[in-house]
């Protein structure tokens, strides 16, 4: 799927980053297809998550761009130059790693200034651009110590800074927030965010964390077998995904068992329009995101195939994640944190599904959801 | 721990240290004893074995070319090694078993067998090439593969290779430049011991010298021994005392400078919200 740059966060516009264009990029390890002609282009300034599940290419994706593989075929071309068969060294990029990647034997001080004396800067430019950008991510005070001595989200600070340090054209983040702490990550994630667009630098980010991609991305790559299987805004990921996969790997998803009929598709007796309405008729299953479930208490109810039991409720702060027993099925709905307090587990309730158009599989109903 | 628990245990590791400490200074002592005897058994104590050492050039030359050797066998085992197992361990990984195979082969072929399966290679160098006692560093290299791998390849296991190395190309580092600036900063005490392993098995080599017709270190003193018991045993005793002191100086020069603060002994300095430790 060829993708191409929508309109980009105008506060990037006086920023200095480039345009970068994967083209059709190809990869294969000992006959496993990793990339199978990916294609993206990333505006100047703009941050592209790769998003995906293990073994989907995203890593290698960034790998390619990095130089630290090569691509089968494809080009890679950056600010309009084909860097394809570039060396990592001359490429221009600036990398934080998902591992901790700082030298050990250097202090933070060091190892920012390292790319600015591999490019033979002068002592006092060095000195002042690595104070800079330890500045920039607010550790000036930790310049003087060693890896050891910081903790993780430092030194992955640390290592941003020092990946901006060299001014590259492209910065590439590979889940550089994986090894640490929910609280620290979800910190740190924005500020990696204020970062990149005080800087304004291209850049693409590669994580597995759908919350992390949708939060931090002017747009999102999802990621299946080697190919982009939608791209686009956060919102637009979310609310109107293209394919099943997607709807199921982005936010959790009701599989509902249900019956195609004149583009419109009947479940349980709901019926709910459909986003590809050509969709031929017959059996197929609705993807439901639980939000678009909403419950009535419904006291003694009459049965109905869309009335059960409440087993069990998850608190998540504002919002909880209530499951209904349907009988056949279980379905999870997402209500106000108050509204599920009011239906503790053994309650009768009554669902409704809102009618937003949702897509369908055409695969075996699942036991229940994805 | 209980207090009588933790007395056992110190009389425990006294009594160790006491049993193994005689165990290697008894010798030298009693070697050290006997390099001090005079001529006669009433003839008072005597150092003139030990000042006469210099006076012997066959052993001057073979302490000198033991020491060459030494030199060369160590940067030589470091040139090749070194970078051979940082580009396995980096591109080419399911090759290590085999070059694991081929370094620890050496250990398991008595040195009399090497010695015959070298001699007609150092034959047709010495016609060749050079007859200096100094080619025996090819030898020695093999030697030292086994004991020389093994220290190298901890040390590279201890750190993430692959990681550095990509962050510090990513960075505008050319190969050289991470061999030399990031990783060998980071294995020093690996290579260190390496290079003990080596110094300290090119020091004590005797087998593949004398078989070979060189006349190291270890050749001088038995050639010595059979004419001047006494300076034989000075010269090994000085050759111990030399080498322990060498590793001493090597140990001083390999430690980590005192950076190793632990992070949560130092206190944050004070800086805004994202100063913050996380």
């Amino acid at each position: 799927m060829t993708a191409t740059p929508t309109a980009v966060t105008t506060r990037n516009a006086n920023h200095g980053g480039v345009e970068v264009r994967l083209e059709d990029l190809r990869r294969r390890y000992a006959g496993v297809t990793a990339l199978d002609g990916l294609s993206l282009t990333m505006a100047p300034g703009e941050l592209v998550a790769l998003l995906g599940p293990s073994g989907c290419g995203k890593t290698t994706a960034l790998r390619l761009v990095a130089g630290l593989e090569e691509a089968d075929s494809g080009r890679i071309v950056v600010a309009g130059q084909d860097v394809t068969g570039q060396p990592t060294n001359k490429r221009d990029v600036g990398m934080v790693f998902q591992a901790y990647s700082l030298f050990p034997h250097m202090t933070a001080w060091q190892n920012v200034a390292f790319g600015l004396q591999m490019r033979k800067v002068n002592a006092r430019h060095r000195r002042q651009r690595a104070g800079d950008m330890l500045e920039l991510v607010g550790l000036s005070g930790f310049a003087d110590r060693f890896a050891h001595q910081l903790s993780g989200g430092q030194q992955q600070r640390v290592a941003l800074a020092r990946a901006l340090a060299i001014q590259p054209k492209v910065l590439l983040l590979d889940e550089p927030l994986s090894a640490l702490d929910a609280k620290v990550r979800a910190r740190l994630r924005d500020e990696i965010r204020r970062v990149q667009l005080e800087v304004g630098i291209t850049t693409l980010f590669v994580t597995h964390d759908q919350e992390e991609a949708l939060a931090i991305a002017d747009r999102v790559g999802v990621m299946h077998s080697g190919r982009i299987e939608q791209l686009g805004p956060p919102t637009t990921i979310y609310s109107r995904p293209a394919t099943p996969f997607v709807a199921e790997f982005v936010g959790l998803t009701n599989r509902l068992p249900g019956v195609v009929r004149g583009g419109r598709v009947d479940v349980r007796g709901a019926s709910l329009p459909l986003v590809q309405p050509e969709a031929a008729d017959g059996p197929a299953v609705a993807l439901v995101r639980p939000e678009a479930v909403s419950i009535a208490s419904e006291g003694e109810a009459t049965p109905g195939p869309l009335v059960g039991t409440v087993i069990a409720t998850a608190f998540l702060g504002a919002t909880s994640r209530v499951t209904v027993d349907l009988g056949d099925i279980t379905v999870l709905a997402q209500l106000p944190t108050a509204d599920a307090a009011a239906i503790p587990a053994g309650t009768r309730v009554r669902l409704t599904l809102r009618p937003d158009p949702v897509l369908i599989a055409r695969d075996e109903p699942k036991a229940d959801r994805a | 721990m209980s207090r009588s628990r933790r007395r056992k245990l110190r009389i425990f590791r006294a009594a160790v240290f006491l049993v193994l400490g005689a165990f290697f200074l008894v010798p030298i002592g009693a070697m050290f004893e006997f390099s001090t005897r005079g001529v006669g058994i009433t003839a008072p104590r005597t150092l003139v074995s030990w000042t006469s050492i210099g006076t012997y050039p066959d052993l001057v030359a073979g302490i000198i070319a033991s020491l060459q050797l030494a030199a060369i066998t160590s940067v030589a085992m470091l040139l090749l090694l070194l970078p051979t197992m940082f580009w396995v361990r980096l591109r080419l990984p399911a090759l290590s078993r085999v070059i694991e195979f081929i370094c620890l082969l050496p250990l398991t072929i008595p040195a009399i067998v090497l010695v015959v399966g070298l001699a007609p290679v150092y034959r047709w160098m010495s016609i060749n090439i050079s007859s200096s006692i100094l080619t025996l560093g090819f030898a020695y290299l093999i030697l030292v593969l086994p004991y020389a791998y093994r220290a190298l390849d901890t040390g590279l296991a201890a750190i993430d290779v692959k990681t550095l190395s990509e962050a510090a190309r990513s960075l505008g580092a050319g190969w050289g430049t991470v061999i030399w600036r990031i990783m060998i900063p980071n294995m020093s005490s690996a290579l260190l011991n390496a290079c003990i392993l080596s110094v300290a098995l090119v020091l004590g080599e005797y087998t593949f010298a004398n078989l070979l017709a060189y006349e190291n270190l270890q050749v001088a003193i038995a050639f010595l021994g059979l004419a001047n018991a006494g300076v034989s045993i000075a010269v090994a005793v000085a050759s111990l005392l030399f080498a322990f002191i060498l590793l001493l100086v090597l140990s001083f020069v390999g430690r980590p400078r005192s950076r190793v603060a632990r992070a949560e002994e130092i206190p944050a300095p004070t800086v805004g919200a994202w100063g913050q430790r996380t």
